[in-house]
């Protein structure tokens, strides 16, 4: 029997992450795994539906209520974790920022949607009058967050005796 | 094919007055089955309805009323309850679907029947 040659091709493994995230199937330079290492730390997961998402960014919904010894606001933000919310009072102006940040889970195998914006949010308005910064109170409950901004003494209604001589 | 699949809205829902928010939704699969998550802020558990009928599974969420006093300056957000309905892949073990709602985050978890998980064979 006679002995057949091999030629033996070596083909650089590729994990199948590393070649999804290539759309056109180049030959990976070192540079472009370096920067794929990067990519990686910065966007913990390649899925693509989550892209369109960071575009649009998360507003979330506010609601102002006004009685004449308050203000009150109420923020739909669900999912949050109450040091995760930062709210912020500059004069007449109210701000809500914060970070959604999703637990991290080790049991995800896939995923097939991606609605839920993760990341960060900022809301800023003018209030239409001034209020007491000292006594701003805020409690978040149900994902729903409700500020109560009394109003500062002179922003109050007042009411002026009518004197008759 | 996604196992929790998208029903459509259908005539029904939209002759009845009552018009819904449809709540965004992730959905991911894990070892045991799929895990669905549902914004619904201002649901709690007394709002929450979840129905499995057949292999459709329909998620209502009701708000609580705002109980706040003062008139409403500038609104922002929909008056409408949540609502959105999924068709389930069969082999997603029905019985023993498990629902929970943290602010206003609704989890749904739906396991994969046992069978079709993968199994080791032994070998004799």
């Amino acid at each position: 029997m006679k002995e057949r040659n091999c030629i033996m091709t070596l083909i650089r493994y590729q994990k199948p992450e590393v070649a999804w995230s290539l759309p056109f199937s180049r030959v990976s330079t070192l540079r472009d795994e370096m920067d794929q290492l990067f990519d990686r730390i910065f966007q913990p997961s390649l899925d693509l539906t989550r892209e369109t998402q960071l575009m649009d960014g998360w507003t979330p919904v506010l609601d102002l209520y006004e009685d004449k010894d308050s203000l009150i606001v109420k923020a739909e933000i669900p999912g949050m974790k109450k040091e995760d919310i930062n709210i912020t009072l500059h004069g007449d102006t109210l701000s809500i920022s914060g970070e959604r940040k999703f637990e991290t889970r080790t049991d995800t195998t896939g995923t097939y949607r991606a609605e839920r914006f993760e990341g960060r949010f900022h809301r800023t308005f003018s209030l239409p009058v001034s209020v007491n910064a000292e006594k701003i109170t805020a409690s978040y409950s149900d994902g729903v967050l409700t500020i109560a901004l009394p109003k500062a003494e002179e922003a109050k209604p007042k009411q002026i005796p009518v004197s008759v001589k | 094919m996604n196992a929790v699949q998208e029903q459509p809205v259908r005539p029904e829902v939209v002759k009845s007055e009552r018009q819904y928010m449809i709540p965004e939704v992730n959905i991911e699969e894990t070892n045991d089955g799929y895990r669905l998550e549902a914004d619904m802020p201002g649901v709690n558990k007394n709002g929450l309805e979840v129905t499995l009928e057949g292999n459709e599974l329909t998620l209502e969420g009701h708000r609580q009323d705002a109980q706040i006093k003062g008139e409403l300056v500038h609104r922002e957000s929909t008056a409408a309850d949540f609502r959105r309905v999924f068709e389930l892949a069969p082999e997603i073990d029905s019985k023993n679907i498990a629902a929970r709602i943290d602010n206003g985050v609704l989890t749904v978890l739906l396991p994969k029947a046992e069978k079709v998980k993968p199994r080791k064979i032994a070998i004799s």
